[in-house]
């Protein structure tokens, strides 16, 4: 059975797009044939974050308004046989989306794929809420902050009300993806804590992804942070939350910092 | 020689009332009118029990001891007469029931069926999940029970009290319709604004010491009190 699967967060810049590339990327190692699809139209970045932005002749919206089929727009990864990605319009906005027209194109995707992941769009507009529209499961992307916290409740306010899902009276499984958890901080005590999160957000855990630059180098080079550098913190953290998302039990790891003995005689704190 | 004392006499006071009866219009042949009697009383046996009948014998021209045949074969079909009317005073007897005039015709009014009382309407919303950031909970015929919290953007208005078993981080709007006697309750009070029938407070001015515990809002006169409950 296909899911799809929406991955949102209400505020910008939060890590949805890193996330989609790096739990898309690691379900499709575990056999998983996987799409990823950008939902951001105007202002694609998934494209960029997945190394394909040089080869992207045709779009979502191309699909939408009937210009193009489905497997003219579909982009094979290079790296893993059975990820695919559907980019957005970088010229048209989310205007363009139809209702109809994504409705149709998700479920032509369940015919193909196992897992079918909608990157949103940041905002509580038309471009979330019909990235939303069509999803089994749900993924909030959250960073420890309360403005970040709030606009998450937001969307899961909406998750359950603007889903063709919750419009049946039928329940869409959401679970919280805390990112950029920033361990220093948290050693301090100068970050929202994750069971103050999770208190304010009810929602059940994914997981914790600590912030790191291996995401930043990872983007710049156009691959998801779990294939780039599956050995670092982060891709750990997402492919043990790609398993929790398959169903599999993996006990929470909360990131701890790990600072060499240089760096701690030598070592300057980013300002 | 003492006064005797006089029985207190009570006035007699006459007084009126109007009743509405059935009248019978009795037809000649006087047996084939007994008989639609029959029917009609198999049809329905208790109809004329305890309804009062008139009988207005202006169409039939009866002797007197066919008037007091017909009144008696009414007895005998437990239809008891309460007068005459249409018949010369002379036909009429002591032992029959009194002439009657001056009646004036009414609309018997049936009794309407009763309606089927209708159902209850709620008093009370029952919320058994979190309401999130951005949902506005409006319900002005009572109490709002919330099992969960109420996030940060969150508002509640209700005409009756707020029952939250969780915690209140958004706004909560009790006793809107006018009603001063309205609370609000909640397991730990985070509240960006709180208001009871218009008197409201907003975040800043709740005391800390009232924080983090379960509390209670309610209004004394015109200022509210925030108290802990414990």
């Amino acid at each position: 059975m296909a899911k799809v699967l929406v991955v949102t967060s209400g505020k910008g810049g939060v890590g949805k797009t890193t996330s989609t590339a790096a739990l898309g990327a690691a379900l499709a190692q575990s056999g998983e044939k996987v799409v990823v699809v950008d939902f951001d139209v105007g202002l694609r970045n998934l494209d960029l974050v997945m190394g394909a932005e040089r080869r992207v002749v045709f779009d979502l919206i191309n699909v939408v308004q009937g210009v193009a089929k489905l497997s003219q727009a579909l982009i094979r990864d290079k790296r893993l046989e059975n990820l695919w990605l559907l980019p957005a319009s970088q010229t048209r906005d989310k205007d363009a989306l139809t209702d109809e027209g994504v409705g149709s194109i998700i479920a032509e995707l369940r015919t193909k794929f196992d897992w079918i992941l909608c990157d949103s769009p940041a905002g509580i507009e038309r471009g979330a809420t019909l990235a939303m529209r069509y999803a089994d499961e749900a993924v909030i992307i959250t960073n420890p902050e309360v403005s970040s916290v709030r606009d998450s409740d937001r969307i899961i306010g909406m998750l359950d009300s603007k889903t063709v899902k919750a419009e049946k009276g039928e329940h869409v499984k959401k679970h919280v993806l805390i990112t950029r958890y920033d361990t220093a901080r948290a050693a301090r005590g100068e970050m929202l804590t994750i069971e103050d999160i999770l208190e304010i957000l009810a929602t059940p855990l994914l997981g914790i992804i600590p912030e790191s630059q291996d995401v930043l180098r990872a983007s710049n080079v156009g691959s998801p942070v779990t294939l780039s550098n599956a050995a670092s913190a982060p891709a750990r953290a997402y492919t043990d939350a790609a398993r929790r998302l398959m169903g599999e039990t993996i006990t929470m790891l909360v990131p701890v910092e790990r600072k060499g003995l240089m760096n701690r005689l030598l070592g300057r704190r980013a300002a | 020689m003492g006064a005797r004392a006089e029985p207190v006499r009570q006035q007699m006071r006459l007084r009126g009332r109007s009743y509405v009866a059935f009248v019978f219009c009795p037809f000649v042949p006087i047996v084939g009118w007994l008989e639609e009697i029959d029917a009609t009383l198999a049809r329905s046996p208790g109809f004329f029990v305890g309804k009062p009948v008139v009988l207005d014998l202006s169409a039939v021209d009866l002797s007197q001891s066919a008037i007091a045949h017909l009144v008696t074969s009414l007895e005998s079909r437990n239809i008891r007469v309460l007068g005459i009317e249409g018949v010369d005073a002379a036909h009429v007897t002591m032992s029959m029931p009194p002439l009657l005039t001056g009646g004036r015709h009414c609309v018997i009014q049936q009794n309407k069926p009763e309606k089927p009382a209708a159902k209850p309407k709620p008093t009370s919303l029952l919320l058994e999940s979190p309401v999130r950031s951005g949902q506005s909970i409006i319900f002005a015929e009572g109490d709002v029970t919330v099992l969960g919290s109420v996030s940060s953007g969150a508002e509640i208005v209700a005409g009756g009290s707020i029952h939250i078993y969780g915690t209140l981080r958004g706004r909560a709007m009790a006793g809107v319709n006018g009603n001063p006697a309205a609370r609000i309750y909640c397991q730990k009070i985070e509240a960006e604004l709180l208001a009871i029938d218009g008197y409201y407070q907003t975040a800043e001015q709740i005391d800390a010491s009232v924080r983090n515990g379960p509390a209670q809002a309610w209004l004394e006169g015109d200022v509210m009190k925030i108290t802990p409950l414990n």
